[in-house]
C-alpha cells in the first residue's frame, strides 16, 4: 500500500487533488483508492491535510492515517515539525519552493523541490499548486502514469479547467523529470 | 465517472444511490456530515436526472412531517439527516413507524451534544432503537448506495411496510472516497418497481390513516408492528439474496459472518470499524491466532437467532460499541447479553467503549482487545465495560 499525505491550506485544492490521484488509480489502473480529508470544519486559509492511499487490493482498515510513502507541500509557509511525522524510511517529502534548503527541518529526508506556485501563475494565473504538485509527484514515483493522472484530470475536474491543470501537470512533471 | 465506475464519497454514494430508487419526493434539512447527500440530490433534480420534487423544509421535523405525506398517498419519500437532526425528528419517527410508512433515510452517524461534535459515533441512531425503524449500518460507500436500493424493497414489502434508516458513519465513510460501481437504472427498476400499496389516502377506497387509539385496540396495533419488524428478517436475507443474484454483491442478510470457522474468540462490530477489524483478523490469523469477526448489520430487527448459533463453540465474544448507555454499557452489548441469555453455557463477554466523538480505533486499539479477550478466564473479575483510547488514568 502506498500513502500519501497532502499538506495545504483551504482554498488551495489539497483535497481536490487527494481525490483526483486516487480516481486516476481507481479508474485508469484497476487499483483501490481512498481519499479522504483532515476530517471536521472546512476554513479558507487554514492548514488541511489531504490522505491518498492506493493499494493492489481492496483496501479495509479505515483508522486514521499515521504513516505515509509521500508527503506532499502545496504551501511550504506550512512548514514545522508535523510534516515529517510519521513519513516511512526511504519516504520522500515534495515541496513547492525555490529555496528549500533553507528549512532545517527538512535535513537528513529525501527531498524534492519545485517551484509550483510559478508554474501555475504562469498558466493557470492563479497560486493554485495541487496540479502541479500531483505532476511532481507522479515524477518521482510510480504511485500513478501520467496518462492516468491526466485522464483522471478530465473526468474529475470542470470542463473549464481541464486543459490548463494538465498543462500545469505535464509541465511539472517535465520540470521535475528534468532536474532528476 | 467511466463505465458504470466512478469515484465518490459515502454521502455522494448515497445521493446515487436514492436518485436510483426514483423517490416522488425528497424532504430534507443539510446537517454535517450528511449535507453532500441533500446537495447532490437537489443537483439530480434541477438538472432533470431524477424526476422528484425536492423540498427544502425549515427543519427535520418537518422534513419526516412531509416525508409521511408523502408516503401517505402511496409515493416514495426519501430523507437524510444525522445526529442532532435525527433527536428533532424524533416524534416523527414513531408516527412513521406505527403508520406504516415504508419512509427511506439515510443518516449520518454522528455524536451528540454536550459536547458538541460533529464527528462521528452512533449515539444518534443507537437511541432511537424504540421507535420501530429498521437499522442497517454499511462498512463502505458501495453498501452505502446498494442498501439505499435494498432499503425500499425490504420497507415495501407488504408483510414488512416499515421504515428504513440506513446509516452511515459520519466522515469516516461520509467523506472518504472510493471506488463505486453503480448499477445500471433499467436493472434498478427491474428490482425495484413502482410501490404500490392499499396503505394510502385514496378517492376511490376512504380509509383513516394515522388514526388513533383506545386501550381497547392499541395493544393490538403495537402487536401487528412488532410482527411486522420480526417478518422483516426473513425478507432482508431474501432481499439480499436476489440483489446479489442481480447485482453481484452479496452482504450477508443480517450479520456476516468474518473467518468465524473455528475461531474460540469473536469480536461484534458495527459500521465502518468492520473493516479495520478486519485486517486485524487477516494479521492475527498468519500468526495462528484463532480470532474471529462478526459483522452486525442490523440492530433491527436484532439477528438474535445467528448470535446464538455463531456463539455456540466460542469461549469469549468481545463487543464494539460506538456508545454508551451512561451508568450501564455499551447498547450493542446488551442486546448480544439479551440474545446470549436464552441459551445454555454462554461464552464470556466483555464490552469495549471507543470512537466517541470521532476518535480513532486504531489496529492496535482492536489487536489489544482481541489480546485482552484471549487472555480473559471465566473467571476473572475483569471489568465487563472497558473504555479504548482513553487519554487519561481512570480511577473506578
Amino acid at each position: 500500500m502506498i500513502e500519501i499525505r497532502w499538506h495545504g491550506r483551504g482554498g488551495q485544492g489539497s483535497f481536490t487533488v487527494a481525490r483526483l490521484l486516487g480516481a486516476s488509480a481507481a479508474l485508469y489502473e484497476d487499483k483501490y483508492a481512498l481519499s479522504f480529508p483532515s476530517f471536521g470544519p472546512e476554513r479558507r486559509g487554514a492548514p488541511v491535510l489531504g490522505f491518498t492511499k492506493i493499494h493492489e487490493k481492496k483496501i479495509n482498515d479505515r483508522s486514521e492515517v499515521k504513516t505515509c510513502d509521500y508527503v506532499v507541500l502545496l504551501d511550504e509557509t506550512l512548514i514545522n515539525e508535523n510534516v515529517v511525522k510519521g513519513l516511512k524510511e526511504n519516504g520522500t517529502i515534495i515541496i513547492n519552493s525555490k529555496n528549500p534548503g533553507r528549512y532545517d527541518i527538512l535535513k537528513g529526508f529525501n527531498v524534492v523541490a519545485i517551484d509550483a506556485t510559478s508554474i501555475a501563475l504562469d498558466i493557470l494565473k492563479r497560486p493554485i499548486t495541487n496540479t502541479a504538485m500531483l505532476g511532481a509527484l507522479i515524477a518521482v514515483s510510480d504511485v500513478v502514469k501520467l496518462e492516468s493522472a491526466v485522464k483522471g484530470i478530465e473526468s474529475e475536474m470542470k470542463k473549464s479547467i481541464v486543459n490548463k491543470n494538465i498543462e500545469v501537470l505535464k509541465k511539472a512533471y517535465e520540470t521535475v523529470k528534468g532536474v532528476k | 465517472m467511466s463505465n458504470n465506475k466512478c469515484f465518490v464519497s459515502g454521502d455522494e454514494a448515497v445521493a446515487l444511490g436514492a436518485r436510483l430508487a426514483r423517490p416522488n419526493v425528497i424532504s430534507a434539512y443539510p446537517i454535517t456530515p450528511q449535507t453532500i447527500v441533500v446537495e447532490r440530490l437537489s443537483e439530480f433534480v434541477e438538472d432533470g436526472s431524477l424526476e422528484a420534487e425536492f423540498m427544502h423544509v425549515e427543519s427535520e421535523h418537518s422534513a419526516m412531517s412531509a416525508a409521511m405525506g408523502v408516503s401517505s398517498v402511496g409515493a416514495r419519500a426519501f430523507t437524510a439527516t444525522s445526529s442532532q437532526g435525527l433527536l428533532h425528528m424524533s416524534e416523527g419517527l414513531h408516527y412513521a413507524s406505527g403508520a406504516r410508512f415504508p419512509i427511506v433515510m439515510m443518516n449520518a452517524n454522528r455524536a451528540l451534544a454536550v459536547p458538541w461534535s460533529i464527528y462521528g459515533d452512533q449515539s444518534d441512531s443507537m437511541s432511537q432503537l424504540n421507535s420501530g425503524w429498521i437499522q442497517v449500518y454499511v462498512e463502505d460507500a458501495q453498501e452505502a448506495l446498494d442498501m439505499t436500493i435494498q432499503a425500499y424493497k425490504i420497507a415495501e414489502d407488504e408483510n414488512v411496510l416499515t421504515p428504513f434508516m440506513v446509516n452511515l458513519d459520519g466522515f469516516i465513510l461520509t467523506h472518504t472516497y472510493e471506488l463505486l460501481n453503480v448499477p445500471n437504472q433499467e436493472k434498478v427498476d427491474e428490482f425495484l418497481p413502482k410501490y404500490e400499496t392499499e396503505n394510502k389516502m385514496d378517492l376511490e377506497n376512504p380509509k383513516s390513516l394515522c388514526f388513533s387509539s383506545t386501550p381497547l385496540d392499541n395493544l393490538e396495533f403495537k402487536y401487528q408492528q412488532h410482527m411486522a419488524m420480526i417478518n422483516s428478517k426473513e425478507v432482508i436475507e431474501k432481499v439480499d439474496k436476489d440483489y446479489g443474484d442481480k447485482f453481484g454483491r452479496y452482504y450477508g442478510g443480517l450479520i456476516e459472518e468474518y473467518k468465524c470457522d473455528d475461531a474460540s474468540v469473536l469480536l461484534v462490530t458495527v459500521g465502518s470499524v468492520t473493516g479495520t477489524a478486519r485486517v486485524v483478523v487477516d494479521n492475527m490469523r498468519s500468526e495462528g491466532i484463532k480470532v474471529g469477526l462478526v459483522k452486525l448489520r442490523y440492530m433491527r430487527p436484532f439477528p438474535e437467532e445467528k448470535i446464538i448459533e455463531l456463539s455456540k463453540n466460542v469461549d469469549k465474544i468481545g463487543v464494539i460499541d460506538k456508545n454508551i448507555s451512561h451508568g450501564y454499557e455499551g447498547t450493542v452489548f446488551t442486546h448480544i447479553n439479551s440474545a446470549l441469555s436464552k441459551m445454555n453455557n454462554s461464552p464470556k463477554t466483555i464490552n469495549f467503549i471507543g470512537g466517541m466523538g470521532g476518535r480513532d480505533i486504531s489496529k492496535e486499539d482492536i489487536k489489544d482487545i482481541f489480546k485482552s479477550l484471549l487472555k480473559t478466564t471465566n473467571e476473572d473479575k475483569e471489568k465487563t465495560v472497558q473504555f479504548i483510547g482513553m487519554g487519561c488514568e481512570i480511577d473506578e
